[in-house]
C-alpha cells in the first residue's frame, strides 16, 4: 500500500473523551467545517459528477470508542486492472476544524484498493468516502459517527 | 430497517400467541401457585434452549420492581418491550393481580409484593433446570448465560466477581457472553474465564493493534441429534458506558457484518440451529433480526425487558428473559431436514416461596456467603417508602443516592447513572449493607465534586438522553437516563438531540439554570480513571446510618413531554 498524503486533522483540541465527571468541552473559538463546505470540497474532486456507494464498502462504528482515534476502512470493487482501477480514495469529515482526513493513491499494480486509518473525530459527524475510478468516474459513500461522552450504559 | 407499521403487525401477532398460560397465570393468590405449575410447559421437538441473562450478582431471591417508564421511540414505540402497566397486561391478556402481573408490571407492586414474595435465588432456578433438564433428557438442552452475571452484590465486589463464576459453574452452562464482567479488568477477565470451563464467547471484541478477534466467536453443541451453533455477543458498547482503561486495548462494536459472517459460516459448517447469545439489548436485536438473515434464535439481555414469550421477528425468535434472576427462558425448537420448523417459549418467573431450592446450589451459596454473611445482614436503616431503581427517568433508590450526595459532598446538584441493575426494598423494610450494594456495588465507585456550567449540565444530559432516545438502536447504549437531585427538567424523547432537554430549574432557588453560570456538582461511577472521591457504597451508608429511616425528597424532577 502506497500512501502518497496522509494528513491528519485535527491539530487543536478535538473532544478529548470525558466522562460524565468532567463535561464536554467548548469549541467556540474553532472554525469547524460543515456539510456545505464538505460538499465543495467533494464538488471539486468530482467536478460536480454524482458518485453512487455501489462499489465501497465502508467499515466505521456507529458509535466511536475513542474519538482520538476512530478506525475507518473501506474496500473497493474494482478489478485494478491498467483498464479499469481506482485512482484515489479521499476521505472527509464535515465536523472537523478542517475537513480533508485522508487521500490514499493506488496504482493497478497493487492488485486491490483497501487500506484503514485511524482518524481523530472531534465530534459527531459524516465521514465521506469519495473515490476517484481510472475512467474519469467517482464513488462516493458516507456514515455518521457519533461521538459521545459515555458513562452510564447498563 | 423495518417500518412502525410492520412492527406493530408483529406485535400483534405475537400478541395472539399468547392464548395458552400456563395455570398459574390466573391464580390469584400465592397459595394457588405450585412449583409444577411454574414449569408446565408444552414442549416441542428435540432441542431446549435455557436462558439466564443479567443475574447481576444476584444469589439470593429478590424484589425487583418493574418500570413504570421505558419509553420506545421511532419504529418502537408502542411495541413490546416499550410497554408497562396496564399497556403491558392488556397486550399480552394477562389478569390484572395475578401472579405474572406480579412478575411483569408495576401495577399494584407493593401489595403483590407481600402477597407473592421475592423471585429468584440460583438455588431455585438450579431446581427449575434440573427438571427441565430431567422431564427433557440432558443430552437436549443447552443452557446460555446472556452475562452481567459477576457483578451487582456486595460478595461480588470482594470476590470480584469469584462468587459468581463459582455458582454458576454447578448449574453447567454451555456458554456465556459478558458485559459488566469487563468492569473487573482484562486480566481478572482472563482468569475467571481460565475457571469457568466453559466458553467465553464474543464475534465481535477485536484487539486495537492487529484487529484480531479476541474471543472464539462460535461454539456448535449437538442436541437431540441436532447440530446447534452459539454466537456470541459481547455488549457492543464497553469501552464507552464503562471505563475504556478497564479493557484498554479492545474494540468492541455491533459489527452486524461480523455477526451476518459468522452466521454463515455456521450454516456452511453444518449448524441446523443458530442461535446468537446477545447482550446487545432488546431494541438492537429487533434490527438484528430484521437485517442479518439466517438466525434462528436471539437470546437477548442487556436491557432487562422481560415478555411472556418469545416475539418473531421474520424468521428469527427473540426471547429476552429479564434480570436479577428472575426468570428462566425457555425455547423449544423442533428441526425436520436441518430447519427449524416449530417453536414454544416461555419466560418462568422464579417465584421463590413456591420453588423448592436445590440442596446442593443451597449449601453452596451459604458456603461462599460465609465469610460475609454478617456483614451483608447488617442493618444500616430502613426504608422509609419503596425504594426501587429501574425506569427511563429517576427511580426512588437513586433520589435517596442523589439526596446523600447533596448532603455528604455539599453541592446543589447530583447526578447518578441510569443503570438498570439494583433491586427493590418495601417500605419499612430494613436497608441491609447487601441491599445498599445492589445498588452501588461497582469498581469505580469514587463521588466527584466539580463545577459545571449550566450549558455543560445540559450538554451532558443531551448526550445521555441520545444514547437513550436515539430512534435508531444502533446508536443507543442501553442505560435509562442519568438521574438527578436538587434540579428538574422537561424531556422530549421524541425531540431530536440537542433539544430533548429544556427547562432546566435548580430546585433550592426555583431559578432556572443559567448556561454561564457554574454550579457545584457532585456524581459518581464516572468512566474517566482519574476521578477523585469517596467510595457511593460509604457515602451512602454513612448518609443511611445517620438518617435511620429513609425517605426520598424528591421525585418530581422530569417531566415527560410529547409522549403517550
Amino acid at each position: 500500500m502506497q500512501t502518497l498524503v496522509l494528513k491528519p486533522i485535527s491539530r487543536r483540541q478535538a473532544l478529548s473523551y470525558l466522562g460524565v465527571a468532567a463535561a464536554s468541552l467548548t469549541f467556540s473559538r474553532i472554525a469547524f467545517a460543515g456539510p456545505d463546505e464538505v460538499k465543495a470540497r467533494i464538488n471539486d474532486i468530482t467536478n460536480g459528477a454524482a458518485g453512487d456507494n455501489t462499489r465501497i464498502t465502508l467499515d466505521l462504528p456507529e458509535i466511536a470508542e475513542n474519538g482520538n482515534a476512530v478506525k475507518v476502512a473501506f474496500d473497493i470493487d474494482s478489478p485494478m486492472t491498467q483498464d479499469n482501477y481506482v485512482k484515489a480514495v479521499h476521505i472527509l469529515a464535515d465536523g472537523n476544524p478542517e475537513p480533508d482526513v485522508a487521500t490514499f493513491n493506488f496504482t493497478p499494480h497493487m492488485g486491490a484498493c483497501h487500506a484503514s486509518t485511524r482518524m481523530r473525530l472531534s465530534k459527531t459527524q459524516n465521514v465521506h468516502v469519495i473515490a476517484a475510478f481510472s475512467d474519469g468516474s467517482f464513488g462516493n459513500a458516507s456514515a455518521l459517527v457519533k461521538v459521545t461522552i459515555g458513562g452510564c450504559g447498563g | 430497517m423495518r417500518s412502525r407499521r410492520e412492527f406493530l403487525q408483529f406485535a400483534a401477532v405475537s400478541a395472539g400467541v399468547f392464548a395458552a398460560y400456563p395455570s398459574f397465570v390466573t391464580a390469584a393468590a400465592r397459595q394457588k401457585l405450585t412449583q409444577d405449575d411454574l414449569l408446565s410447559f408444552d414442549a416441542k421437538g428435540q432441542v431446549t434452549l435455557l436462558h439466564l441473562t443479567d443475574i447481576h450478582g444476584q444469589l439470593k431471591p429478590v424484589y425487583f420492581r418493574p418500570p413504570s417508564e421505558n419509553y420506545g421511540v421511532g419504529n418502537f414505540e408502542g411495541i413490546p418491550p416499550h410497554l408497562v402497566g396496564a399497556n403491558f397486561l392488556r397486550h399480552f391478556g394477562i389478569e390484572p393481580g395475578s401472579a405474572l402481573a406480579y412478575a411483569h408490571t408495576m401495577v399494584d407492586y407493593e401489595s403483590l409484593a407481600r402477597s407473592y414474595g421475592r423471585l429468584g435465588g440460583l438455588d431455585r432456578t438450579a431446581t427449575l433446570i434440573k427438571a427441565i433438564r430431567a422431564e427433557r433428557g440432558d443430552g437436549n438442552v443447552l443452557l446460555l448465560d446472556g452475562g452481567d452475571t459477576w457483578q451487582g452484590s456486595y460478595t461480588s465486589l470482594k470476590t470480584q466477581g469469584a462468587d459468581m463464576v463459582s455458582a454458576m459453574k454447578l448449574l453447567k452452562p454451555d456458554a456465556m457472553v459478558g458485559h459488566w464482567e469487563f468492569t473487573f479488568g482484562k486480566d481478572r477477565v482472563e482468569e475467571l474465564i481460565e475457571e469457568m470451563g466453559y466458553p467465553f464467547l464474543g464475534g465481535n471484541v477485536f484487539d486495537t493493534e492487529w484487529d484480531e478477534q479476541v474471543f472464539e466467536s462460535t461454539a456448535f453443541f449437538e442436541r437431540g441429534g441436532v447440530n446447534v451453533a452459539v454466537i456470541g455477543q459481547h455488549f457492543p458498547y464497553t469501552p464507552i458506558a464503562n471505563p475504556r482503561h478497564m479493557v484498554e486495548g479492545w474494540s468492541f462494536g455491533i459489527r452486524p457484518d461480523k455477526i451476518q459472517a459468522n452466521v454463515d459460516a455456521a450454516r456452511e459448517a453444518g449448524a441446523e440451529i443458530i442461535v446468537l447469545l446477545s447482550h446487545n439489548g432488546f431494541d438492537v436485536d429487533q434490527k438484528i433480526a430484521a437485517t442479518v438473515t439466517g438466525i434462528d434464535v436471539i437470546l437477548t439481555g442487556h436491557t432487562h425487558d422481560a415478555i411472556p414469550q418469545a416475539i418473531r421477528i421474520n424468521d428469527t425468535l427473540l426471547l429476552s428473559s429479564g434480570s436479577h434472576g428472575k426468570y428462566l427462558g425457555r425455547i423449544d425448537l423442533k428441526v425436520e431436514a436441518g430447519r427449524v420448523v416449530d417453536a414454544a417459549s416461555t419466560v418462568i418467573p422464579v417465584f421463590s416461596d413456591v420453588i423448592t431450592p436445590d440442596a446442593e446450589m443451597a449449601a453452596h451459596i451459604d458456603a461462599l456467603r460465609a465469610p460475609y454473611e454478617a456483614e451483608c445482614n447488617r442493618v444500616i436503616g430502613t426504608a422509609g417508602a419503596l425504594l426501587y431503581r429501574r425506569g427511563n427517568f429517576n427511580g426512588s433508590w437513586d433520589d435517596v443516592i442523589c439526596d446523600a450526595i447533596r448532603q455528604e459532598r455539599d453541592v446543589d446538584i447530583a447526578l447518578s447513572p441510569g443503570f438498570r441493575w439494583g433491586t427493590t426494598l418495601l417500605a419499612g423494610q430494613p436497608i441491609t449493607i447487601d441491599d445498599m450494594y445492589t445498588q452501588t456495588s461497582m469498581n469505580y465507585p469514587a463521588v466527584y465534586r466539580m463545577e459545571f456550567t449550566g450549558k455543560q449540565l445540559k450538554d451532558i444530559l443531551e448526550d445521555v438522553c441520545d444514547n437513550l432516545f436515539n430512534p435508531d438502536p444502533f446508536f443507543q447504549q442501553g442505560g435509562d437516563m442519568v438521574r438527578v437531585g436538587g434540579m428538574r427538567y422537561r424531556c422530549a424523547p421524541k425531540a431530536s438531540m440537542g433539544s430533548r432537554i429544556s427547562d432546566m430549574v435548580l430546585t433550592r432557588t426555583g431559578a432556572p439554570i443559567e448556561a454561564e453560570k457554574s454550579y457545584m456538582v457532585g456524581g459518581w461511577a464516572s468512566v474517566n480513571p482519574d476521578t477523585k472521591g469517596p467510595a457511593i457504597y460509604d457515602l451512602l451508608e454513612n448518609y443511611i446510618t445517620a438518617k435511620g429511616v429513609v425517605t426520598p425528597t424528591n421525585s418530581q424532577s422530569v417531566t415527560v413531554v410529547g409522549m403517550d
